[in-house]
């Protein structure tokens, strides 16, 4: 699932992580710090240059339940933005 | 899936330590309890120090020729120490470290010896009778 950079417009993000030049695991485990340390409602944004990020990042959030705002190609690097609903 | 994932770490070389590091920071994010058994060879490579220390840092003989190209291929990719790895997933999760009594007797080794991300000792039967309802991996 690849949305465009609108999908995210006007969503005010919490935290902005640059995990760009880490590789796997640890774009999702940075995700995993900011999220724990969000609250429910909360948006957070991951920038990850690792391409297992790309289905590592949206398996994850699917299975734990929170919402894939947006998953945007920028070409180098995507940016995942989560929202915790829960 | 089973919720509690528990690993025998039995090998020492850098290729099997950084796969288990990694494979523990997945179960970690799938919000699965991870216990870790550290024996023999895996056990050197817990000793203070010894995965930031080259001379200690083992390959597997066979893929010894590879070294200096995955090395260069993974400070390339941003690949972490092993250790950081496994410390990142402990931080992030449960996941518990238990050094195999035995072995440490063998290479008389003490608590003081290991890095701490060990949290304690455990004897073989402990081990098996906390992997009853866990999935168990060999490393």
């Amino acid at each position: 699932m690849t949305m465009t950079d609108t999908a995210s417009q006007g969503i005010s993000v919490k935290q902005e992580i640059d995990a760009r030049g880490s590789a796997c695991p640890g774009p999702l485990m940075e995700l995993i710090r900011g999220i724990k340390a969000a609250g429910v409602g909360d948006v957070v944004a991951v920038l990850s240059s690792d391409p297992g990020s790309n289905k590592d990042i949206p398996e994850w959030v699917e299975k734990i339940g929170y919402e894939l705002v947006a998953n945007e190609d920028h070409g180098e690097y995507h940016r995942f933005v989560v929202r915790k609903t829960r | 899936m089973k919720d509690k994932l528990n690993i025998i770490v039995m090998n020492g070389t850098v290729d099997k330590l950084l796969a288990m590091a990694t494979i523990v920071s997945g179960a970690v994010a799938m919000g699965k309890d991870v216990t870790l058994f550290v024996t023999f060879w895996g056990l050197m490579a817990f000793k203070k120090g010894a995965w930031q220390d080259p001379a200690q840092q083992k390959l597997p003989a066979e893929y010894q020729e590879f070294a200096p190209m995955m090395q260069q291929a993974m400070q390339n990719m941003g690949v972490n120490p092993w250790m950081q790895t496994l410390r990142t997933a402990k931080e992030l999760g449960n996941v518990k470290v238990y050094s195999c009594s035995m072995t440490q007797d063998l290479f008389g080794m003490k608590m003081g010896d290991l890095e701490d991300v060990v949290d304690g000792e455990k004897g073989v039967a402990g081990f098996i009778a906390e992997s009853q309802d866990a999935e168990v991996l060999v490393f």
